[in-house]
């Protein structure tokens, strides 16, 4: 009788998946994104809901380059590469010597030098990540550059809806708010048309722009109207910190008119689901007794982060078949291959 | 001075409506004729058959970075790429530290410009002192030391009231002022183009209003001053409409187009490369097409390059910080050749009239044409020639040209200043 093997424990990233790196939604294909999805839902099942240490990266190093504030994401990350065996390195822009002049591509190309696996990398700017794939031999995954995308964040986002519905094709998900800002709603909105969900965006147009409509999706300005027609509403956060002028007379109208609250969830379907991506600004976009109401899935989107994070750290740093035929270095993969 | 002979070349100089194939003698620095008076004893012969000869180019929108930032560029590696780029005469724009606004600085560039001996350098003054848009600067003077135009590029005359004052000084000199236009609040933080790839990009737009705005405000204070404006890198399908608009009505308004703006647009951005960042940035489809079709009516008068080199190092930071700007010189005969000849939309005709008769209209200098008596600046173009562009073999000390590794169709193979063979492809 043979002993079952643990999931992973022998396995190498499917042929299917072949890039290094994780820098957007907009540039994969559905089949990728499910294979992202599936690979995640593995996880969390092989770790008991994110709770068990699965030792698929042990002997890899992975760096959180972070130029931007994180708590969550950060976190979460470093988590995610923890359960997985993996040793993490914490690099924040403040206290090193960028202080000092140095350009982020030096910074990034100091810590290859060091024999990293992977950088995690948060930036204020757009594109950032995918300059650093461009000079750096390892793997980069954008944890967030700028307004441009949180490639992570829809991905979890998404599986916390197919979680609970089952499927995500034909499925009406609302996003509400910042659009302009937001790097969430613009990683949902690639997740999601690819995968064959309605999208609507839903904000002032002050931040949801009508240029919106030629990739095909719904743009609203009236949070009353498209309530009762959605499946999904994630509500997004003001990003006051990005705006050069406010896009709205006060918080306290903003309020009024795309909040989410008990007046509104009435209007709504029985089974609406709530997400949030936090830090969530109780009162803004989202009432308090709403956050915390049934349909809420605040929460299992914090657990569900670390599945899908647990799964693009093994997709993007995990053992490859075409590994087996190149020379290894003994130092840095060891422990990678059966 | 020797006598030089360029033989059997089409000659095309609009200042005559020539376009025919003929020789050109040239001595002593000056066109002696074109056709058959151009024999008599000769020291040199080049042989232009199936080159295209014609007046020396004119950029009247270079940036030679020199005094204040010579990692960048110098006037000489500046006019060196001129020459390289078949420009026997530029116009610098006076936006360096400390920026051109006295006499003793336009003496500078002259005294540098005549070490290098290199291409023709003219002098853009600036509009207001120090470059600040509080006053004005000390025009007169500045005309009497050689400016030939005035502009606070890089930015805009801010001050509606100091740009009508601008425009009513340089009336008693006959002197145009060059307008950066740009509506700054509506651009603040902006990085490209305002449309839907800044919007999936997350990057930051400046809407076409921005400028459309400003040229709007210029061209009504040049009409009630009767000033004369020269609209810089005119970028947008409405800029055009509204300096078309304008020349209906007599306004005194002339306009320049950049090759990048009628070669590129901002799907370009996708890559996040900052050799893609200019400003005005990179606009739509559309705006390309109006922008060639300006060319064509002549609603934009010439086309200049923009030239603004960066050392790599500052553009290669993130897409924010990198400045904006790209090298424009060495590749300008290239793509106007590519983009506008070779695809039918102007002829020869109209491309010398872009880029050396109009220019020396609007600077007011004795250049762009080849009468008899004119000083032999002379530009001989392979318009056939297909070669491959390669930063790294540039004349200028820097790189940041998005068209790196394209194929072009057509370039300078021989630049003549004042009669002598300055520049020599291969």
């Amino acid at each position: 009788m043979s002993i079952p093997h643990t999931p992973f424990e022998q396995e190498t990233v499917p042929l299917a998946w072949p890039h290094r790196h994780l820098l957007d939604l907009e540039r994969l294909t559905p089949e990728e994104i499910r294979l992202l999805l599936d690979t995640a839902s593995r996880f969390k099942e092989a770790t008991d809901g994110c709770r068990k240490k699965i030792a698929v990266l042990s002997g890899s190093t992975i760096v959180n380059l972070f130029f931007e504030n994180s708590t969550r994401t950060r976190t979460s990350f470093a988590l995610a590469a923890r359960r997985l065996g993996a040793d993490v390195i914490d690099f924040s822009a403040s206290g090193s010597s960028l202080s000092k002049g140095e350009s982020f591509i030096d910074t990034a190309k100091n810590l290859e030098a060091m024999g990293i696996d992977a950088v995690v990398v948060r930036h204020g700017t757009p594109g950032t990540p995918h300059l650093l794939a461009q000079r750096l031999g390892v793997g980069v995954i954008n944890a967030g550059d700028g307004p441009h995308e949180h490639p992570t964040q829809g991905l979890l986002d998404i599986f916390s809806i197919r979680e609970r519905l089952g499927n995500v094709a034909g499925v009406t998900v609302g996003l509400v708010g910042d659009i302009a800002h937001s790097r969430t709603a613009r990683s949902n909105l690639w997740g999601l048309i690819k995968l064959g969900a309605k999208v609507i965006l839903c904000g002032p147009p002050t931040l949801v722009s009508q240029r919106w409509r030629e990739l095909g999706v719904e743009v609203s300005h009236d949070l009353d109207a498209i309530v009762p027609r959605c499946d999904v509403l994630n509500l997004l956060r003001i990003q006051f910190e990005r705006q050069n002028t406010r896009p709205f007379p006060s918080v306290r109208e903003y309020a009024h008119l795309y909040a989410m609250n008990r007046e509104r969830l009435k209007h709504a379907k029985k089974e609406l689901l709530i997400l949030a991506p936090g830090p969530i600004n109780r009162g803004v976009e989202v009432t308090a007794d709403v956050a915390d109401c049934p349909q809420s899935l605040i929460l299992d989107q914090v657990t569900n982060g670390l599945a899908v994070r647990m799964g693009v750290l093994w997709l993007t740093c995990g053992p490859r078949e075409s590994d087996r035929f190149v020379s290894i270095d003994p130092v840095h993969r060891a422990g990678r291959l059966v | 001075m020797p006598t030089l002979l360029i033989r059997g070349g089409r000659i095309v100089d609009p200042s005559q409506g020539i376009d025919r194939t003929d020789d050109l003698l040239v001595r002593d620095g000056l066109v002696v004729a074109i056709g058959q008076s151009a024999i008599g004893k000769v020291d040199e012969t080049i042989h232009a058959s199936g080159l295209i000869v014609t007046p020396g180019l004119i950029d009247m929108h270079v940036h030679l970075r020199e005094p204040g930032r010579e990692e960048d560029e110098t006037i000489e590696t500046g006019t060196q790429a001129a020459l390289a780029g078949g420009f026997t005469s530029v116009a610098c724009i006076p936006n360096t530290e400390p920026p051109i606004d006295t006499q003793a600085a336009v003496e500078f560039i002259h005294q540098k410009a005549m070490r290098a001996d290199t291409c023709n350098v003219f002098v853009v003054g600036c509009v207001s002192r120090n470059r600040e848009g509080k006053e004005l600067a000390e025009i007169g003077q500045l005309v009497e030391a050689g400016a030939v135009a005035f502009s606070d590029d890089g930015a805009p005359v801010y001050d509606a009231e100091l740009m009508r004052r601008a425009f009513e000084y340089c009336r008693m000199f006959d002197k145009p002022i060059f307008a950066h236009e740009e509506v700054l609040e509506l651009s603040r933080g902006g990085v490209m183009h305002e449309g839907l790839v800044s919007l999936v990009l997350g990057l930051t737009g400046m809407p076409a209003a921005a400028e459309e705005v400003m040229i709007g405000r210029d061209i009504a204070l040049a009409e009630v001053t009767d000033g004369r404006l020269h609209v810089m890198h005119v970028s947008t399908a409405g800029g055009v409409a509204l300096i078309r608009a304008a020349k209906v009505r007599g306004a005194r308004v002339t306009a320049e187009a950049c090759p990048h703006h009628f070669t590129l647009t901002d799907e370009g951005l996708r890559g996040f490369d900052s050799n893609y960042k200019m400003s005005p940035p990179l606009r739509t489809a559309v705006d390309v097409e109006a922008i060639i079709a300006g060319l064509v009516d002549g609603t934009i008068d010439c086309i200049a390059t923009d030239h603004a080199p960066h050392a790599p190092e500052k553009k290669m930071l993130e897409f924010d910080r990198a400045p904006f700007g790209i090298l424009g010189l060495e590749t300008a005969v290239g793509l106007a050749v590519t983009r506008l000849v070779a695809t039918g939309r102007i002829g020869w005709p109209r491309l010398v009239e872009a880029m050396s008769f109009m220019p020396a209209q609007i600077l007011g200098v004795n250049r762009g044409t080849l009468q008899p008596g004119a000083v032999a600046d002379i530009t001989l173009i392979d318009p056939n020639l297909s070669w491959q562009v390669n930063v790294n073999s540039f004349r200028s000390k820097s790189v940041n040209s998005p068209f790196d590794s394209w194929m072009l169709q057509g370039r300078a193979v021989v630049t003549i200043v004042a009669g002598r063979v300055k520049y020599r492809l291969g």
